[in-house]
Formats: structure tokens, sequence, C-alpha cells
């Protein structure tokens, strides 16, 4: 184990979070020591505070096309989506209760919509397909007059599926309900035109893109009614009360900044390395699958499973190699159930334990991806050799 | 999250394999996480006692689950039938160092395997049955058939 600590580790979980980038870091250092004023105060220090969020506040209008005051920036993605749902469905319940998220969603989303349904609003859950796409004819009969919003993600983080996010917004226009996408993944990666998507709420997060964790942001179409989750001395235009975390903000305007100059070659780049993993990995390893879609899917997302083990299991062998990977398997889980996602894509219960998460990101070399090519068919099989429900012995 | 000894275990792993002609065969699976572990032992009599002359096991499951099979494999090897059915989950837990809370069931599971491999072997050859191992035996039945549903088309293609 002591070989595995000291040597160079390869990172393969850019999509639970990501390294700050140098750039980052340097743009955000001044506001800690010396411009640390708060962004509220109306003297020199807390205006030079507020025109340095109001700048990141621009950088992200820009890239979405949205207003600079449509912009609101929180804690974390969770933040902005417990928001919108229950910002939404309090504000709104005049004109309706029911509220449709897609099956696959993150937890965040899962759990604030479970929770409003156990205080009388209606929740219902919009299916998917094998690869996880949202069923959108399903959608459009499951949107009746009493539907105040609907959330889909724009990408799924477990299986990389980016949903047909134009299509539906162009059906919840058609209905006249509100529209929310939860972004995280997608954002920085891929070109996001909210207006050309018809979105009316867009969760988004600095953690993901190279920038720091604890800034995140909720794009707000003006005119949307929403309610505040927090209440305190009114700032983000009374929306959102707290202290204006401003280095964070200023890193993670930085941070998309330099995704959305590199963002056409790295696009390529991880594709190409994607399909190289996926391409091998099928080839090279017996009893594997992609979970997924094989084409539309985020640029720097593999999740692959391996009938007869579990992926912890694999996942802690790899670790031993210096690759780090996620699993979504039910022993790996804190409630040890399976992954929501791959259920929801129909993919049996013993079929969801083998499955590993890989996903790459700035700093991926195709070397790391070579050594991971060679390193996993041997990881496999040596689970594998373990598990009883090995079939021959020439895996 | 592991100790140092859950993942020597892990790595490493005693007494791993099949046992061809066993005396008792253990299958156990967790509902909850899904996971299966199996047990076969080898019983060879000395003098009045009848000893676990051999003991090996095969796990489908986590990092825990691997480790603490393996871990019992060692603890009971050489010892009576009655010495063996008398490690605890603690013990297991104890010879590991210690277990993530989230992952303390591998240890039951484990256990639960000895006894079934235990019960196995008795039943087979007519002998009796403790009380308490045939009321174990009960429970683990009922939880084991719902799996078996689970896991039919990966038990049917298993080459004998």
């Amino acid at each position: 184990m002591k070989n595995a600590k000291t040597k160079k580790r390869i990172y393969f979980d850019y999509a639970a979070t990501t390294p700050v980038d140098k750039a980052v870091i340097k743009a955000m250092l001044p506001y800690y020591t010396e411009k640390y004023g708060n962004s509220a105060s109306i003297h020199s220090m807390g205006v030079e505070a507020n025109k340095a969020a109001d700048k990141a506040r621009e950088t992200i209008a820009n890239y979405l096309s949205c207003q600079i005051s449509e912009v609101f920036f929180t804690s974390s993605a969770t933040e902005s989506n417990n928001w919108t749902l229950k910002g939404i469905a309090a504000a709104n319940k005049d004109k309706g209760n029911k509220i449709i998220v897609s099956a696959i969603e993150h937890d965040c989303v899962l759990n604030s919509a479970k929770y409003l349904a156990q205080n009388g609003f209606k929740v219902e859950f919009a299916p998917v397909d094998e690869f996880g796409f949202v069923d959108t004819k399903k959608l459009k009969e499951m949107i009746t007059k009493d539907t105040i919003l609907v959330s889909i993600m724009h990408s799924n983080n477990e299986i990389g599926t980016i949903e047909p996010i134009e299509e539906i917004g162009k059906i919840c226009k058609e209905k006249g309900v509100l529209f929310h996408t939860d972004a995280c993944q997608s954002f920085g990666k891929m070109p996001i035109n909210v207006q050309k998507l018809n979105i009316d709420l867009l969760t988004a997060s600095s953690h993901k893109i190279y920038g720091p964790k604890g800034a995140a942001l909720l794009y707000i179409r003006n005119g949307v009614k929403i309610e505040p989750l927090l209440h305190g001395g009114g700032h983000e235009r009374g929306k959102r009360s707290s202290t204006v975390n401003v280095p964070a903000i200023v890193g993670f305007g930085k941070a998309l900044e330099l995704c959305i100059k590199e963002m056409y070659d790295e696009r390529l780049r991880q594709t190409k390395l994607r399909d190289k993993m996926i391409k091998t990995i099928l080839k090279k390893i017996d009893h594997s699958h992609l979970n997924g879609h094989p084409v539309k899917r985020l640029p720097n997302n593999i999740n692959v499973r391996f009938d007869f083990i579990e992926g912890e299991a694999l996942m802690m062998e790899l670790d031993s190699k210096g690759i780090e990977v996620s699993t979504v398997s039910a022993c790996a889980s804190p409630k040890l159930e399976s992954s929501h996602v791959l259920l929801a894509c129909g993919v049996d219960e013993k079929y969801a334990q083998g499955t590993i998460r890989v996903s790459i990101g700035r700093y991926t070399t195709e070397k790391e991806v070579d050594y991971f090519l060679e390193v996993l068919p041997e990881a496999v099989r040596k689970i594998r050799s373990i598990s009883p429900m090995n079939l021959r012995e020439d895996f | 999250m592991y100790t140092e000894k859950v993942l020597e275990y892990f790595h490493k792993p005693k007494n791993l394999g099949k046992i061809k002609n066993a005396d008792g065969v253990g299958k156990v699976g967790n509902l909850a996480c899904g996971d299966m572990m199996y047990l076969y032992i080898k019983i060879k009599k000395e003098g009045k006692k009848e000893i676990i002359s051999d003991i090996k096991f095969q796990t489908f499951g986590c990092v825990a689950a691997i480790a603490t099979s393996s871990a019992i494999t060692e603890m009971v090897k050489g010892k009576t039938i009655e010495e063996a059915l008398e490690i605890g989950k603690g013990d297991i837990i104890d010879s590991l160092d210690g277990l993530p809370p989230i992952k303390i069931h591998c240890s039951v599971l484990a256990t639960e395997a000895l006894a079934e491999a235990i019960y196995d072997y008795l039943f087979n050859n007519k002998k009796p049955i403790p009380k308490s191992l045939e009321e174990k035996h009960k429970q683990i039945v009922r939880g084991n058939e719902m799996l078996a549903e689970r896991y039919e088309e990966w038990m049917e293609n298993q080459q004998e």
C-alpha cells in the first residue's frame, strides 16, 4: 500500500470534483487579503468587491446568453436545486401544485421533490429509456394544467447522457410551465444558450469546472416568480441573503473564462480519449457493458459495468494501482441501494452492482489513459477470481 | 475508511477458492447490498473431536465482504465445530482492526456463511443439529431464496 500512496495518482473522478486551476487561485487571492470588502458595503472596498462579483456575473451571463441581472450566486448546486424546487413551489402554488422531475436527477433534486411531496405538492417522475433519455412524449402527456415546474438535468452525472433539452424546453414553453435544468456536468463543457433552449432556471457549480468549492449559481429568467430560500439582509437583489462569497465567485468566473477559451479543443480531445477507453474496455474485457449512450454523452464520461463482480472492490483494486475512479454500487452507497439512475434505465440490480464511472478532465493525458487500459483487465480478472459467479477460467 | 488489515486481506485473500468434495458448503447472501458469500469446509476426525481441517471461500461483493470472508477462514481453520460456531461478528471485526459502521453486516454475513457450511455438514451426515443453529439456518434460507432469484441467470451458467 505504501507504493500506492507515494506513486503519482491518476485522477479519473473529474465528475465528482476538479482541482482548482492555478490561474483561478491567482485571481482569487487578492480578494482574501487585500480586496476583502463586503460587497454589500457602499464604501470603496465594498464597491470594489461588488464589481469583482459582477464581473464574474457578466462572464456567466455572456456564456448563457442571459441578462446579468438573471444570474444569482449560491453556495452550491445543492442549494440552487433546493431553491428552485422549494422557491418555485412556494411562489406559484396559486397556479398549481404539480412538479415533474426526471427519474435520474441528482439526489438534491429528488429529495427536494420528495420533501415537497410530503408538504402537499404532487410530484411525478418522468421516465427514461435504456440510455437515460427522458421520454419526451411521455413528459408531454404528464404536463397537466396544474403543473408549475419541470426539472430535467442537462446531462446525467453518473452515465453522462445528454438530455434532449431543446425539445424539452420547447414542450415546456408550449405548455406554459417553468423549465429548470441542473447543468452541473455540462456547464463550461459545451455551449448552453438559455434563450435557444427555452430554459427558465439553470443550476451550475464552480468546483466542477476547475473553480473553488462553495460557489454556484442559479440563473432565473426575469419575471419568474420564486421565493427566497435564505432570508436576511437582502443580498443578491433580495433573492438570496448571505454575505457574498466574493473570492470564490471571482474564481468561478475565472474558471468559466478558462473553460470557454479551451472548450472546442478540449471537447474534441476528451471525446477522443473517452471513445478510445470505451472501445478498448468493451473489446478487451468479456462480459463488460457500456451504461448510457455511445455518442450522446458527456465528452469526459465513461461508465461501464462488469458482470460477476461488485464495483467497490474493483474501485479499490484500481486505487491500489494508483487510479481513482468512482462507483455507484449498492455496497458503496450510504443507503446500500443500487444506483437509481441505472435502475431507472432498466438495468437489473445484479448488473448495476459491477459499475464504475471513469471521468476524465483537463489534466488527463493519453499516457494515463493507456496505463489504465493496461491495468483494468487484470484488475477485473482478479476480482472475478474471488467471485463464486466466475464463469470460466479464461476471463 | 478501511483499515490496513482490511485492505491486506482484500489484496491478498487467504484460502480463496473452492473445495471439491467439500463436507459442507455454506452459500449466503445479503439482500440489502446483493453480496454473496460461499464457504467450503472439510471436516477431519481427531479422536472424538471434529476439526475443520480445510476451508475456502468465494465472494461476490465489496472490499469488506471479501476481507471478512477471508478473515473467518483463517480464524476457524483447525478449530472444532463447536469452537467455530462460537465466533461472532465482533471477533471478525477485531481481527480486522475494525470495519466502517455501514460494513458491519459483511461480518455478519461471514458468520452466517460459516454457520450454513457447518449446518450443511451436520445435515448431510445426519448428525444432531444444535437448536440455535437450526434457527439461524431457517432465517438465512429465507433471505437466500430471494437472492437466488436475482442471480439465477448467472448461477445457471456456472461451470460445475
